[in-house]
């Protein structure tokens, strides 16, 4: 048993694990909502604008994450006013803005003299600088998306289910909408630390891609996903420990083998490897009408 | 809900009330109301004094990125009416029921739903249009019944027991109580459309508006819908349904609009589906005439 407690003598190990597994959960179940409301590609956008953010911040000396936060914020609620007045499609809105928010960022730190590698850290990630005052701000951060999720967790998936008839009915939809693009937000910019910027749209999605395939029940979704996201923190750590690799990288390949291994051994007729062999065998006319909408 | 670009006709906060209640006579409501400078006057639906409105559109634009979908759209529909709304694909009758339930904006015109402007009740029930549901949604078709309660219950309240009883209740009344624990996507079209029906059972609306709910919906399926409705209605529950299947209107509903971007026609399915104001509606290729002009249809086979 060293190899599992051997790690844990070290002390940056104990708060990258406990960064990484709080990490885990607010994203995995955040990403439970980013699934089903197919906000993968918002969250990339988020995740790469808030750069901008960060290195503003470092040039001014202010404290990195309130930049990235407020940049942040602001990109995710401006998406949802977009969402609901444009004209132009939200995946090339997003696809232009981010982007060029992003590149603001690349070239305010090229144009930094010290050029520095604890901004690189926000790139890529790298659980294992954390200090005190990190865990502090992880934990207290966990702690509001899990509380919200659990106070509004009826109108919330009402609202993602049928948003037309929750708004009929009276929930305000457009404030939990908004919500939780900000819920997303802080998630994105917390888990920075230990996925980068480039990795953190997988810490949300894939956990709940995963779940999605191992059941058809929304609490039981949430649930998987948030066990998916902690188990793939722990063993991706130690992935990162024994390879000696960016623990960025080993935890969202954990997730990722964990949704193959879904997609393989889905009970449900939808799922990815269970489709395509239907498809082969009976030809795309016998899939049951739900597959057919599904792939809509 | 704020103003939008116009300069808005607005019904006097006075009379919002009066309509909701049920034991004092209705004022004429006419002289309170104004119109805007950009429409004419006049072409609007007289309002009967004393009549119990459940929805008054009056000069009513809406569309989707400054394109006007509908327009200068007025009428009133009584409670306890169950309305049908037809008119081709694009004709505007989902941006209506949209504008009805508070879910749109219009653009110009004045809405009055239940006593009050839209979105301000709790007591709409909306069925969507199947296209916007996402079926692969991982819910239990008894969670989606449970939905109904949702509105009523406020935040931080759970479903009671009560609730749940009567989630099962309404699943009993369409048949598809065995059906339960099945997750939605499962099911087929016009299952689909009844488990939604009985969550507005459980919702238990005042107005209850349904977007082509018997649209790919088997024959059985449309006339157990029908026919769950028509009991509500008689109970008192304002229906307002759209669809394009013109072969159940005559015997379903009450009242027919026709609508193709304005209101063609308005009235009883006698007086509203005649040649003229159906090729009005739909152009001039109706291939579904209604029963009630089943004379006309030999004539022209």
């Amino acid at each position: 048993m060293d190899w599992l407690t051997g790690p844990l003598q070290l002390e940056f190990m104990q708060r990258a694990l406990f960064v990484s597994v709080l990490i885990g959960l607010a994203c995995s179940v955040v990403g439970v909502y980013v699934v089903l409301r197919n906000l993968s590609f918002i969250g990339d956008g988020i995740a790469h604008a808030s750069f901008a953010g960060i290195v503003i911040a470092y040039l001014m000396k202010l404290n990195l994450y309130v930049g990235g936060l407020i940049v942040a914020v602001i990109t995710a609620l401006g998406i949802g006013a977009v969402s609901r007045r444009s004209q132009v499609s939200m995946d090339t809105a997003i696809g232009v803005l981010f982007t060029a928010t992003f590149a603001l960022g690349v070239l305010l730190m090229s144009r930094a003299r010290n050029y520095l590698v604890d901004l690189q850290d926000f790139l890529f990630g790298n659980v294992l600088a954390v200090d005190a005052r990190d865990m502090a701000l992880v934990a207290a951060l966990t702690a509001a998306v899990l509380l919200i999720v659990a106070m509004l967790y009826k109108e919330l998936l009402f609202t993602t289910f049928d948003p037309l008839m929750a708004q009929a009915s009276g929930i305000p939809t457009a404030a939990l909408g908004n919500l939780l693009l900000v819920m997303l937000a802080v998630t994105i910019i917390v888990s920075l630390q230990a996925a980068g910027i480039v990795l953190v749209a997988a810490l949300l999605v894939t956990p709940a891609a995963t779940a999605f395939q191992l059941t058809n029940r929304f609490g039981a979704m949430m649930g998987i996903s948030a066990a998916v996201g902690v188990g793939s923190a722990v063993v991706g750590l130690y992935a990162s420990y024994y390879l000696n690799a960016a623990s960025g990288s080993t935890i969202v390949l954990t997730a990722t083998a964990c949704f193959f291994l879904a997609s393989l051994f889905s009970p449900k007729r939808r799922s990815l490897l269970s489709q395509v062999l239907q498809t082969r065998r009976r030809g795309v006319r016998a899939q049951p009408q739900s597959a057919v909408r599904a792939q809509q | 809900m704020s103003e939008g670009k116009h300069d808005h006709t607005h019904v006097d906060p006075g009379t919002q009330a009066v309509s909701r209640d049920h034991s004092h006579a209705m004022p004429a409501t006419a002289p309170h109301l104004h119109r805007h400078d950009g429409h004419p006057p006049g072409k609007v639906l007289a309002i009967e004094a004393g009549a119990r409105v459940a929805i008054r559109l009056e000069g009513v634009c809406a569309g989707y990125y400054g394109r006007d979908v509908l327009d200068e759209v007025g009428f009133t529909v009584e409670r306890g009416d169950f309305v049908g709304i037809i008119g081709p694909n694009g004709s505007g009758k989902t941006t209506l029921l949209k504008v009805i339930a508070g879910l749109l904006e219009p653009q110009c015109g004045s809405v009055e739903v239940l006593g009050a402007p839209p979105g301000h009740s709790r007591s709409i029930g909306y069925v969507p249009q199947a296209e916007s549901v996402n079926w692969s949604f991982p819910v239990s078709v008894f969670d989606v019944v449970l939905m109904g309660v949702y509105g009523k219950l406020g935040l931080f309240h759970n479903p009671s027991e009560a609730d749940r009883t009567a989630a099962s209740a309404a699943l009993e009344e369409v048949g598809m109580r065995e059906y339960a624990g099945v997750q939605i996507g499962e099911l087929s079209g016009g299952q689909q459309q009844r488990v939604f029906v009985a969550r507005s059972l459980v919702q238990d609306p005042e107005l209850l508006l349904l977007d082509e709910p018997i649209a790919g919906v088997d024959a059985t399926s449309q006339h157990a819908i029908f026919t769950l409705l028509e009991q509500r209605q008689r109970k008192g529950m304002t229906i307002v349904a759209t669809t394009h299947d013109l072969s159940c209107v005559a015997t379903w509903f009450g009242k027919v609009l026709c609508l193709n971007h304005h209101v063609i026609a308005y009235g009883s399915p006698s007086e509203v589906l005649t040649d003229e104001t159906l090729s009005a509606t739909f152009g001039s290729h109706v291939l579904v005439i209604p029963e009630v002009h089943a004379a006309t249809r030999s004539a022209q086979h």
